[in-house]
This record gives C-alpha cells, structure tokens and sequence, in this order.
C-alpha cells in the first residue's frame, strides 16, 4: 500500500484544492439534477401518491425497494 | 478556478453510485428482505382484499429489488457529484477525497437519516393505503427541508470560521442545524400507523436494516467517488493517465 501513502502525504503538504466555477457547474445541474430528481420520483413514488403512468406496474415492481429504501408504499 | 470537467465527474458520480448500489442492494437482499417476507406474511394473515398478483414475490425481491436500488444509486451518485463539484475547495481545505467523504456522510444525514428519525421506513403492512398522500408529501418535505437546512448550516459554518475558528464555527453550525431540525421535528406531524398487533421484532429489523442499506450506500459512495476523482483531480494521477493514453494511440496505431 505504499502506492496510497505517497499521494496522501503530497496532498497534505500541497495547497487547497482550487474550487470549480459555478457557470462550468450551472448547466450541468439543471439538466442532470432535474434527471435524476425524475428517476428518483419513478423509484420513490410513482403509481403511489401520484400517477403519470396508469396501471400498477411500476409500483409493483419497484415495490420492495421502495420499502427498504424507506419510501411511503401503498 | 479548477479547470477539471463536470461532464467527467458526473460520470464518475454515476458510475460510484451504480458500484454503491450494488454493495447496498446485497445488504437489502440478505438483511431487509426476510423481514419484508415476514411482513408480507402477517399481511397475509389479517388480509384485507388483496387483488391479484401483478408481479410475483420472486421477482419483487430480486429483479424489482435490484432496479428500485441501483436506479436510486445511480441518481443520488449524479446528485452527489454535483454537490461535490461545488463543495470542492469551498467548504475548507480538504482534497478530493475527503471532500468526497464529507459530501457523503452530508448526504447520508439530511437526505436519509433525519428524515427517517421523523418518518422511518415502514415494511408492507405499516401504513394505512388511504394516507398514502399524506405520508408521502411529509416524506418528501422532511428530506427538503433536511437538505436545505444542512446546505445553510454548511453557509453559516463558513461564515463563521474567520471569527470563531473551523472548530468552534462547526460546532455552532452543527448545533444550529439540530436546534433547526428539532424545530421542523416538533411542528411536523407524526405518522404512527403500525397495526396494534404487528410483531415489534420484525418492524425494528426492517428499520435497522434500511438504515443498513443507507449506510452501505453512502459509505461505498464517498470511498468509490473518492478515489476516482481523487486520480481525476490529482494532476500526477492525470499525466500518468496522458502517458498512457499516448502509448496506447502509439500501440493502436
């Protein structure tokens, strides 16, 4: 494991890390964050409280991770 | 300002978050899913009408299990590398990987624990099916409202650390964000909608082991997102990256 001390020690003696710019970080945001908050609804609560899509497929099928990852289920 | 690429970093959150869901999705097999089939079972017993099977129980608890877990670690991983990419070298001298590590255990506080203290997850036979509205806006309300107070203790962290020092200003963010959440805590109101005679047993494992498969998430999470933007960032990692790209163009060509 000397392989991971090595970096670990520049890093410490090297300046902090330069931040990102928030304009290079903006457009990627909206797009992915808004993406990814849609996924999360499909998995969390679709066919739930709300429905987009009618039938109970979605929910069934998604249903015992919806109760292990601590979502409201039927 | 960093010139490193969000695209890449995004990627990589991903690509972490699909590596975190399949170590949390083997946690949720072997820990959570004897305790959903325990429930199904008292269920089954005190039935009220249940229609017919859509998917059957093997499925559910495999391919559904695997889809609803990974497609949940793939976009929080998206998420949480967008957090990263503005905490990176703006919440204190930390590197990539550290960094890493605090946007994980942030994560894993405001996005699953405090919210579950209030609202914990409930296997199937907990929860009344017409509250399912009710129960669900208050989920989702807690988990912004957890967010948003931890993104203001981080903000007031910072402001406060050239007067009081990074410890003292931590530990008076951190208590701002628990006064805050006691707050939303005492005004919010409470769900408790386990039948009387639901075995107390099976409703506890069932909640420790959600709250294992959150911990197995965000703790692969911060590790796997962390050494890869660790070798993304570190611009020895990245020569070496570019030496061997240049020797594979060399070979391929």
């Amino acid at each position: 494991m000397a392989q991971s001390a090595a970096p670990a020690s520049i890093s410490s003696a090297a300046p902090a890390v330069a931040p990102i710019s928030l304009k290079a970080i903006a457009p990627w945001a909206v797009f992915f964050g808004i993406l990814m908050l849609i996924l999360l609804y499909f998995v969390g609560a679709e066919q739930g409280a709300t429905s987009l899509l009618s039938g109970e497929n979605v929910h069934e099928w998604v249903h015992d991770g919806r109760h292990l990852l601590g979502f409201p289920c039927h | 300002m960093n010139p490193v690429s969000v695209r890449a970093l995004l990627v990589r959150g991903m690509l972490a978050g699909l590596g975190a869901g399949i170590l949390a999705l083997v946690v949720a097999y072997l820990l959570g899913e004897p305790h959903v089939d325990a429930a199904i079972a008292f269920e089954e017993t005190h039935s009220h009408d249940h229609g017919p099977e859509v998917v059957s129980r093997t499925l559910q608890s495999t391919a559904g299990l695997a889809t609803g877990v990974l497609v949940y670690g793939v976009a929080l991983g998206g998420i949480a590398a967008l957090a990263f990419c503005v905490a990176l070298g703006r919440i204190g001298r930390f590197g990539a990987r550290a960094t890493a590590a605090l946007v994980s255990a942030g994560a894993l506080v405001s996005v699953y624990m405090v919210p579950f203290l209030k609202y914990p997850a409930n296997p199937p036979s907990v929860g009344e099916p017409d509250t399912i509205g009710k129960r669900t806006t208050l989920y989702f309300l807690m988990i912004a409202l957890s967010v948003l107070l931890s993104v203001a203790a981080v903000v007031l962290g910072r402001r406060l650390a050239p007067r009081l020092g990074n410890w003292y200003a931590a530990v008076a963010a951190s208590a701002a964000f628990v006064v805050a959440v006691g707050l939303a805590y005492a005004f919010l109101p409470a769900i408790n909608e386990v039948p009387p005679d639901f075995p107390a047993v099976v409703l506890w494992r069932f909640r420790l082991a959600a709250l294992a498969v959150q911990c197995t998430l965000w703790a692969g999470f911060g590790l796997l997102f962390g050494y890869l933007a660790e070798r993304l960032l570190l611009p020895r990692a990245a020569s070496e990256r570019q030496t061997e790209a240049v020797a594979r163009t060399a070979a391929a060509s």
